[in-house]
Order: C-alpha cells, then structure tokens, then sequence
C-alpha cells in the first residue's frame, strides 16, 4: 500500500532478533506511543546487516532507515554487532560520496528490556526524516550506476 | 507458490485499532496471495484449524499469519503447518500487535501499516525455501552456576534424575545468602535445619562434582555440547587433602581477615572456614591479611597442618568441563544502603542491615545469638526497622519491590521479641507486601501477638542524641511526624543483581535487564528458559526471590534440563548458512569473522573451499554479509529474501 500522503514517509528498520526486536516488542507490551511510518525487518544479528541493504533501501525510495542492535559486548553472537559497527560507520561515511544525505541512516543499540529506549529512538528518528522531508528519488540508470559503485566501494 | 493470509484479531487487541477485514482484503492483491481471512484467535484451537482447513482447501503452500510478535507464537503456528502436512519453514508472521496495534491509535494509520507488513512477509515467504533439521546427540551433564539454595535444588533435582552435574560456586563454600540466615518466614524455622542436609547431600551424591571457589572464565559451544572453561582461585591450601580439622584457624594468629560470612560484624583469622557447616569444609587463606604472603613471616599454618595441605605457592588454576546445558543459579546481592545519607551512610554504627541482624540473632553468628549494639556491645530495648531502603525508590535506581523484606522484618520483630522480652520493635513501612501462603497470617502475627509498632510512612533522617539515635518520619496514617528513640536501627535492604552477574551474561550469551537481572525467554510462558538454548534461569538471578520460589525455580530449572535431555539426539535449527561452492572463491574471510569456528576449510576438488560446519553454526549470518562472493547464504535469511522485504515496502 502506499504511504499516507501527507502523514507518513517511509521509514525501514532493520533490527536484531535478540535485543532490538525484543525492545520494539517490549515498547508495544508496554503501550508506549510511537509514529507509524518505521517498517520492520527482522534479522538474525545486526552483523547479518549488508551496508548494501541499506543502500539498496534508500534507492529503492525509502525516506529513511534505521538500524538497531544490542549493545556491544552484548551480542547473543558474541561479537556480531562489532561487525556491524564497522561496517555501518564506513557505510556513514560513504553515503554523502553517493549523493545520499547521511543524516536519512542511522544506526542504535536498543536491548530487549529497553521499550522505553525504543519509544524514544523511534520518535527521534522519524522526526529527523519528517524534518528532511521526502527523499529525491534517483531515476532508473542513475540508480543503477550509483549501485554499482557502491558495490565496487564496499 | 500459493499463500494464504490470516489475520488475527487477538480480541479486541489488534481490531481495536486495526481493521483486519481491511488488511485481509488489501492482502488478496498482493503477489502469490490465493486466500486471505481474519480471524478471531488465529492462536486458538479454532483459529489452528481454520488455517489447517483452509490450507487442505485452497491446496496452500505457504502461511502468512499477522498477529503477534513471532517471538510469542512462531512455533505454534509452525507445529499447525506441520500438522497440516508443509514445512514449517513456509510460513511467516507479521507482527501487527506489538509493533502496530499496541503501539498507536490513528486506525487508518494502523491499516494501512499491517497490509504493508502482511505485503512484506508474503514476499519474504515466496523466496522460502522448506527446511530439514539434522540431529546430533547431546552430552547429558548439566552445569549449575551458583550454590545458593537455587543452585543446590536445580543440582540435586537434576542429580537424582541420573545426570551427571557440575556445581560452580564462587565463594569457598556452597549456601548462599539463606546459609547466612537464623530462621525463615513463614514458619521461623531453623534455616540450617533446612539447608544443612541439603548441602550435605550434595557433596556426598555421586552424581555432583563440586568447584567451589571457582568462577566462570568462557563458555562456548551450544546446546548438547558446551565447553565451559572454570577458574579454580587459589587458596592456598590442598582441598585435596585438607581435611577440615581446623588446627590451622586456631592457630593463625592474623585476627583482622574480613569476616564476610558475619557480614563484617567481626573479624576472622587468615586463614579460615566460612562456618562449622561449610561445604566443602575447606580452609582457605585471605592474602590480604596472611604474613606470609604478605611479609613471608610466620607459615604456623602450614607447620601445624596434620595433613601438610598448605600450599603457598598455589596460582589460579583453568580447567575445561563438558556439559549439555548450563542452569544460572547467581543469585543476588543486597543494596548498599550506604548512599542514604539521611540514614547516617554508613556513619553510625548502630544502623546495620537486616543480614548483619540476621547474624546477630544466629547462634552461630558472631555473638552467640546475642543481640548486641555494636557500637557499645549492650542489649537494645527499642529496635527500629525501616523498610523499603533499596526498594521501590526511584531516587537510587530501585524502583522495583525486592518482595521479601516485609516479611523477614516481620520474622526479626517477632525474634527481636523472643531474644529479649522487654524490648518494643518500631517498624516504617510504605505497604506491607505479603502474597505468599500464611505471609499476611505472619505480619500479622507480628503486630499483634509480638507488639510491633508497625508506622506506615517514609524516615526523613536519623541522628545520633547522646548514646541513642533519633528516628524521623512521618506517619501518614495520623497524618503527623514521629520521632522514635532507638538503639539500635535495622534496614531492610533491598535486593539488586549480583556483582558480575551481566559479565557472566554476557559469557554465557543470555540477556538481562536495565538492573542487571537476567531476562527470561518469556515472563508468562518460559519462566526458567533464557532465549539463549540449553540455558536456564534459577532463583534470584532472575528478580528478586524468596526461599520457596527460588526452590520451586531450581526445580523447574532441572525438570527443563531432564526433559532436554530425555532426547537422545537433538534436532538442529536449519536455519544455518550454506555454501555455494561454484561461487566460493576459498577467500576464508567467513572463517575468520565465524564467532563459532563453524566454517572450516576445505578441498574442493584441489581448490580452496568453505564448508559450515551445521551443528556448530548458529545463524547469525555474519558470514553471509562478510562474503564478497554472496557465496555463503544464512538460510531463511538469505540476501534475496532481506531485499524482497525491502522491495515489498519501498516500491511505491
């Protein structure tokens, strides 16, 4: 379905099955208010997070995305979300080369236990994007291009 | 592939703020949808057998249900597929409660995010492969961290059961906090009447290896199969042949070792046995006080010693244990009331802790069962408790009810009453929390029959006045303030995780709480399970907790890991990486980031190759993100399955 004109803008979240999802989950038990817009993908480990897919995320029309792990030296693999860190700072750095406005990514770490935590990242990030407004949308072989060198790149 | 949708009103929980008729209806548009339905508890009976009928009917091959967190109810969902004849790893859930319905009321918002959901879930399971477990067999011996009565219930219970277990306890001996205690509520029985034989039976089931003074240096492996690796401290003396006789304490002449057993009510030799009834009864020496270590003066120990057992020279020592699954049993440890400045800090000796009291009262404690003021040594006649120190205050981060102290403050009233007949007992009090059987009955017993002046109000200070102290509080119920002469004040502390408990957390790969507590795979459904599998929770580790429920949980503990290990062979989770070898270009980079050493190299037809390892592999996926090939792919999980997500919600 498409977005609500004028309320919401699209906002993709990927998060860690042990930490974050568990924090959106508890937020929910708990009934703690947040904005519509942020979709969820759930994955294994924040280091299961390709930087790619983000990019992908972001040429394929998404305002925004965020990413939420557990807490270094906390990571039900041990050491998954070091990978993750690495690699989604570079990814930071990288994206105003491709033309893509650092501030639409973001990366956190939320624990199972912190709904609260959730509550506030969410409404935080969502407000950014709002602030940004809709991204520009890159068209067909421009996009293809700036893929392909983000795929070289990383 | 032919998917059928079902979404799920839970009640009035997701319908009230989603229209699942809506959602139901978008979800027939959406690619490979053939049947789409809302229902009122997909989870029940009825809602099972809809999705099993509807399945039978429209020839489905794949489910889509929106309702709950997978969290709460994949598996119930996928043994309902099972039972219907498919893989169950042809299914997906959408989670429109916790993060939709729960979590705003704008309906038309609500709607039109739960048919995304079901969009992206529906175009996850399309590229769903169905998925077959292996099985591997299971090491059945079960560690037991912590010696608490948690741990000493989950060993014998797991002990008696046939499986070999191996205790872990940090302190010399094992006991806990309740060995520390004279008499427990509700029955004001002796606490080492009961604890004693338990002890006794775990160092004599053959069935128990006991490390005491030990504590946990890495964990690794997985469920059936981890190698926990246990730093033996060195206490300089040979358990192996001490036999206890105590010779050597008699005759330490160092008296300035801190006595932690008495809570530091008194002092101790050098070299020491926590208590006559230790077990192991083992002599260990305290470095920081022994001139021998210290100054390589004296060594009487090691010259009266009949057994030759001291061992100066003794280092800490690693040794490596193969178990199946591992049961926490860390317990806690009490607030450190000391940041109460209004309550002196630390400052007046004769405000002490409910445990130090609780020593004072033991025969076995360091005056005989006296109840003495330390800082005079005389008898108090008015004895003020103050609850709720360390509990339910938000002011020193312990917002949370510790459950226990109202009633082992009722307990010390009513043998403050027994230990001297004349004395009066002031108890402030917020509420009295009482829920367990015969608990309320007891604080009751406590005012009424013993005399406790129990005040429902907080204190805002004591002060020393002459050789007493002054209490300062409100009583809420006269609405006034009230100023107690005391003696001697007891604080009833409140409980907080143990001191390294988020380390061992961490170790062991379980989650814990904003306070340090462990967290539970879930608060109704698996009370003693972690989501971290073959490990589990007993007693306070997991909250605060009192004998009998730490008892019951050590119990429940071990019945999980009976019936864990009641399976020969375990099945594995298929959701594990695979190798594609044409596109394997033998880089390694997957086995240098694999946590797990799951990836091994090897000969592919003469080129370098990886191969997962599935038993080890966990499905973390590192690897796939790590592989420049694409060539290794985390199933269920794999690149094109994360990106067709991502391609059902942005392609508008």
């Amino acid at each position: 379905m498409p977005i609500l004109e004028g309320k919401e803008l699209r906002i993709v979240g990927f998060l860690c099955n042990w930490c974050s999802y568990g924090g959106a989950d508890t937020a929910g038990v708990g009934r703690f208010k947040q904005p519509t817009d942020l979709r969820v993908i759930k994955v294994p480990c924040s280091g299961r997070i390709d930087p790619l897919f983000i990019v992908k995320t972001l040429m394929a029309g998404a305002d925004g995305v965020l990413v939420s792990g557990c807490h270094p030296r906390d990571c039900h693999y041990s050491e998954g979300n070091y990978y993750a860190r690495r690699r989604l700072e570079m990814l930071k750095r990288f994206l105003p080369i491709m033309g893509i406005d650092p501030k639409r990514f973001d990366y956190t770490w939320v624990s199972a236990s912190e709904g609260q935590r959730w509550q506030e990242v969410v409404t935080k990030f969502t407000e950014q994007i709002h602030e940004l407004g809709a991204a520009p949308k890159i068209a067909g072989a421009e996009a293809e291009e700036t893929l392909k060198l983000m795929e070289a790149a990383l | 592939m032919k998917i059928g949708v079902f979404v799920c009103h839970c009640g009035s929980n997701i319908e009230g703020t989603v229209d699942t008729a809506a959602v139901a209806a978008a979800s027939r548009e959406f690619p490979g949808v053939v049947f789409a339905t809302d229902t009122m508890y997909a989870c029940s009976e009825p809602g099972q057998d809809g999705i099993i009928e509807a399945i039978k009917e429209h020839k489905l091959d794949g489910v889509v249900v929106a309702s709950c967190t997978p969290r709460m109810h994949e598996p119930t969902f996928r043994r309902t597929l099972e039972r219907a004849g498919l893989n169950r790893y042809l299914f997906e859930m959408a989670n429109i409660r916790e993060h939709v319905s729960w979590i705003g009321k704008d309906r038309e918002a609500n709607t039109n995010k739960s048919a995304d959901l079901v969009r992206m879930a529906a175009a996850k399971l399309l590229k769903n492969r169905p998925l077959f477990s292996k099985q591997f067999p299971v090491n059945k011996s079960v560690m037991v961290i912590g010696g608490g009565v948690a741990g000493i219930q989950a060993a014998l219970d797991c002990a008696n059961g046939g499986l070999k277990v191996v205790l872990v306890e940090k302190d010399t001996t094992i006991g806990g906090k309740m060995a520390k205690l004279d008499k427990t509520f509700p029955t004001v029985d002796c606490s080492s009447c009961v604890l004693g034989p338990l002890m006794v039976d775990v160092a004599q089931h053959p069935n128990i290896k006991l490390h005491a003074y030990s504590e946990i240096e890495e964990v690794n492996g997985y469920v059936g199969n981890f190698e926990v690796s246990i730093k033996k401290k060195a206490s300089y003396v040979d358990w192996d042949s001490c036999t206890g006789c105590g010779l050597c304490v008699e005759k330490c002449p160092s008296r300035k070792a801190t006595d932690f057993f008495n809570e530091k009510l008194a002092t101790t030799k050098a070299i020491n046995i926590p208590f006559p009834q230790a077990i192991p009864k083992k002599a260990k020496i305290d470095a920081n006080f022994c001139m021998k270590l210290q100054k390589d003066k004296c060594g009487v120990c090691a010259k009266v010693c009949p057994s030759e057992s001291i061992d100066f020279s003794q280092k800490d020592e690693i040794i490596t244990e193969s178990v199946g699954a591992i049961v926490a049993a860390t317990g806690f440890d009490l607030f450190d009331w000391t940041v109460y400045g209004e309550y002196g800090g630390g400052k007046y000796p004769d405000v002490i802790t409910s445990l130090q009291y609780e020593r004072m009262l033991s025969a076995s404690g360091p005056s005989e069962g006296h109840i003495k003021r330390p800082s005079d040594g005389k008898e108090p006649k008015n004895v003020v408790f103050i609850q709720c120190v360390g509990s339910r205050d938000k002011s020193v981060d312990r917002p949370y009810c510790s459950g226990f102290c109202c009633m082992y403050t009722a307990k010390q009233t009513i043998l403050t009453k027994d230990h001297i007949p004349d004395s009066q007992s002031h108890v402030f009090y917020m509420d009295i929390r009482s829920p367990g059987k015969l608990y309320d009955e007891f604080t009751r017993r406590a005012m009424e029959e013993y005399g406790a002046n129990y005040i429902r109000g907080r204190v805002s200070m004591i002060y020393p006045q002459g050789d007493k102290l002054v209490v300062r509080g409100a009583d809420t119920l006269m609405g006034a303030q009230v100023e107690v002469d005391a003696d001697l004040v007891v604080l009833a502390v409140g409980a907080e995780a143990a001191a390294g408990a988020t380390d061992l957390a961490k170790k062991l790969r379980i989650s814990y709480d904003n306070y340090g507590f462990y967290m539970e795979g879930h608060p109704k459904l698996k009370p003693v399970e972690t989501n971290t599998a073959g490990v589990y929770l007993a007693g306070a580790c997991q909250g605060p907790k009192d004998i009998p429920a730490s008892v019951a949980q050590g119990g429940a503990a071990a019945s999980k890991v009976l019936g864990l290990f009641s399976q020969d062979m375990l099945a594995s989770d298929p959701q594990v990486s695979v190798v594609e070898i044409k596109r394997c270009i033998g880089c390694g980079k997957c086995i240098e980031t694999c946590p797990f050493g799951a990836i091994k190299e090897i000969d592919f037809r003469g080129m370098k190759k990886a191969d997962v390892i599935e038993t080890i592999c966990q499905g973390c996926g590192i690897c796939t993100s790590t592989c420049p090939q694409g060539a290794v792919q985390l199933q269920h999980f794999t690149d094109n399955q994360i990106l067709a997500e991502v391609n059902a919600i942005c392609r508008f």
